[in-house]
């Protein structure tokens, strides 16, 4: 009896233990999240206390580790958004076709045997892709269009749109896949083909969940450094021509860092302000994606 | 008749559109495959002539025929041991609390939204987190310590992430059982549950261990050095990797370090997609096992 009470006893205490320690645990993402927006807030609120925001959004220019600065985030957002702005138009329309293919057309075993291939696509590290895009790709394009420089925007951004391909694809197929066989069939009933089924019923039944995953590809796209660090060039440019050089958001902050740039300088917290706009956007895209997600199950679920 | 005439050009237009559809839409399927084979296939082509037993242990080279990977492997596979030791209990122990253990209140609910956010956080600021907190905060500098620190925290989501997903699928009749007979929560999944779910987890944990060895930015932030000489031989020592000695030979204008990026990526892309491959291998037998369970 008295045994048993001890075992008892023992088992709940390691009961309350355990469920302590897992709070504790996964409180880590809580601290980390306040981490992350605590220390861009901080150093931002330095850098801004020393450049004002209205030249930091308007100044033209971003030369921030040269002799005269300039602290004009402007060419560098018109790069991110080259980069990202090529990367959607090459996945999108690739991604979307694959999905709806995938979804309403292929056999089980052709889908057993492309989904995989397509993840593979999304594990291959980003270092590679930007020894692609720099080493293969542009040295293609530049047969056809020979006034390309060695670094650009263009094979960068062709390279992401098939790094963000797979997030599309397998998010839009997700979204057309939970769109029920009810409304198909009520097509199909009607006398459509198969094409009218896909582009008229399930392409529109699904568009929030196919648009979230648009969103959340452009979203991972913003955010990638390797590949345009690498293949995309080192020159802040305020310029929409995807065949110069250009500097992105992220690439800035990988140049400072491996630069020798003294912590607690301006130079410095020019980073931190360039994260900051950085994490702003993707949040904002990411709570868009969820949104709209959900809004797409709360029809259908 | 007229209208007759009329169906029938109607059914041909149709049909011709669903089959200009059909290869306009495997043609996209065909188009992302060709380039993952030319991506392969560059890289070999490239890189084959210098991968070696030499070039795999030698040490990096101002002369580009000498240069080898070694440090960068040692220390890839030291950043992703220490990466999985600190996250892999974390994000487990993460998972059980809010799948078993959360009550449905605020404090809950914000540890919910912390991990959806943290997941679309770019990973370069990951790397600045670490920067600032492990690299400078608590003086770690930039040591393996901080690399894996950080990247514990860059996987940590997707780890709770798939680890909640293995946890959710298990049967309740399982934990009922444990329950019944007087076991508390902690025992039920110690002894029953957590058997059952670890096959989904690790295929987590295999898909994790692809994206950290992978990963260069947040690395490359918290300042990991882009040429080293030696082998780091403790927690504290600087330390390069793969992806970033990859790096920093596809920087230099000099097609000879080109081709010893090409042989790096060769090594890397064999590590990665093993990864990969094995992971959606242990993914459909498990989905095997479960539906024929079902049935």
């Amino acid at each position: 009896m008295q045994d048993n009470k001890r075992i008892l006893k023992r088992a709940k205490r390691e009961e309350a233990f355990m469920r302590r320690l897992f709070f504790v645990f996964s409180f880590i993402s809580v601290f980390t999240t306040l981490g992350i927006i605590g220390m861009l807030l901080f150093e931002s609120a330095q850098f801004f206390r020393r450049v004002s925001i209205v030249s930091f959004f308007t100044d033209t220019q971003w030369t921030p580790l040269f002799y005269e600065k300039h602290f004009g985030i402007l060419p560098l957002l018109c790069g991110t958004l080259l980069t990202t702005g090529i990367a959607i138009l090459v996945a999108a329309p690739l991604g979307i076709l694959i999905a709806i293919f995938l979804s309403e057309y292929a056999s089980p075993r052709v889908r057993r045997l492309c989904k995989p291939i397509l993840e593979i696509l999304a594990g291959v590290p980003t270092v590679v892709y930007g020894y692609f895009a720099l080493l293969f790709v542009t040295p293609l394009l530049k047969r056809v269009i020979p006034s390309l420089s060695g670094f650009n925007a263009l094979s960068p951004g062709i390279v992401m749109g098939i790094m963000i391909l797979p997030l599309v694809s397998s998010l839009s197929e997700d979204a057309m896949h939970a769109v029920p066989q009810s409304l198909r069939e009520a097509g199909y009933a009607l006398g459509s083909t198969k094409f009218e089924v896909a582009t008229k019923i399930v392409f529109p039944a699904a568009f929030s969940g196919v648009t979230a995953s648009l969103i959340l590809a452009l979203s991972r796209a913003i955010g990638e450094t390797m590949l345009v660090t690498i293949a995309a060039g080192q020159m802040p440019q305020l310029t929409l021509n995807p065949l110069v050089p250009i500097m992105t958001m992220t690439a800035y902050i990988a140049q400072v860092s491996l630069g020798d740039v003294p912590t607690g300088t301006l130079e410095y917290q020019t980073i931190f302000a360039v994260g900051l706009l950085l994490f702003i956007f993707t949040l904002l895209l990411n709570v868009l994606a969820r949104k709209l997600r959900q809004r797409f199950r709360e029809v259908y679920w | 008749m007229k209208r007759g005439l009329q169906t029938d050009a109607l059914l041909v237009g149709k049909r011709r559109r669903e089959k200009v559809f059909l290869v306009l839409a495997a043609s996209a399927l065909l188009f992302s495959l060709v380039i993952l084979f030319a991506l392969i296939i560059d890289a070999f082509l490239d890189g084959l002539p210098r991968l070696n037993i030499k070039f795999l242990t030698s040490f990096p080279s101002r002369r580009p025929e000498e240069a080898g990977i070694l440090p960068a492997m040692v220390g890839s596979i030291y950043v992703t041991t220490l990466t999985i030791l600190f996250a892999v209990p974390l994000g487990i122990g993460g998972a059980i609390y809010l799948e078993v253990y959360a009550p449905k209140n605020r404090v809950s609910s914000l540890i919910e939204t912390s991990i959806a956010t943290l997941g679309g956080v770019p990973s370069i600021i990951y790397g600045m987190l670490g920067l600032e907190l492990f690299a400078r905060a608590l003086q770690l500098g930039r040591s393996l310590l901080t690399g894996a620190l950080t990247l514990a925290l860059l996987v940590l989501p997707i780890i709770i992430v798939a680890a909640r997903e293995s946890l959710r699928a298990i049967p309740q009749s399982l934990w009922e059982a444990a329950l019944a007979l007087g076991a508390t929560r902690w025992q039920a999944l110690r002894d029953q549950v957590l058997p059952v779910a670890f096959p989904g987890i690790l295929t987590g944990i295999i898909l994790t261990v692809s994206r950290a060895i992978g990963e260069a930015a947040p690395l490359i932030m918290i300042g990991a050095l882009t040429y080293v000489a030696f082998l780091p031989d403790s927690i504290l020592s600087p330390f390069t990797t793969l992806p970033i000695q990859i790096f920093n030979w596809v920087s230099r204008p000099q097609k000879a370090f080109h081709a010893n990026a090409a042989a790096g990526i060769i090594v890397l892309l064999a590590i990665t997609l093993t990864l990969n491959a094995l992971s959606i291998f242990l993914r459909s037998r498990l989905e095997k096992r479960s539906s024929s369970k079902a049935f």
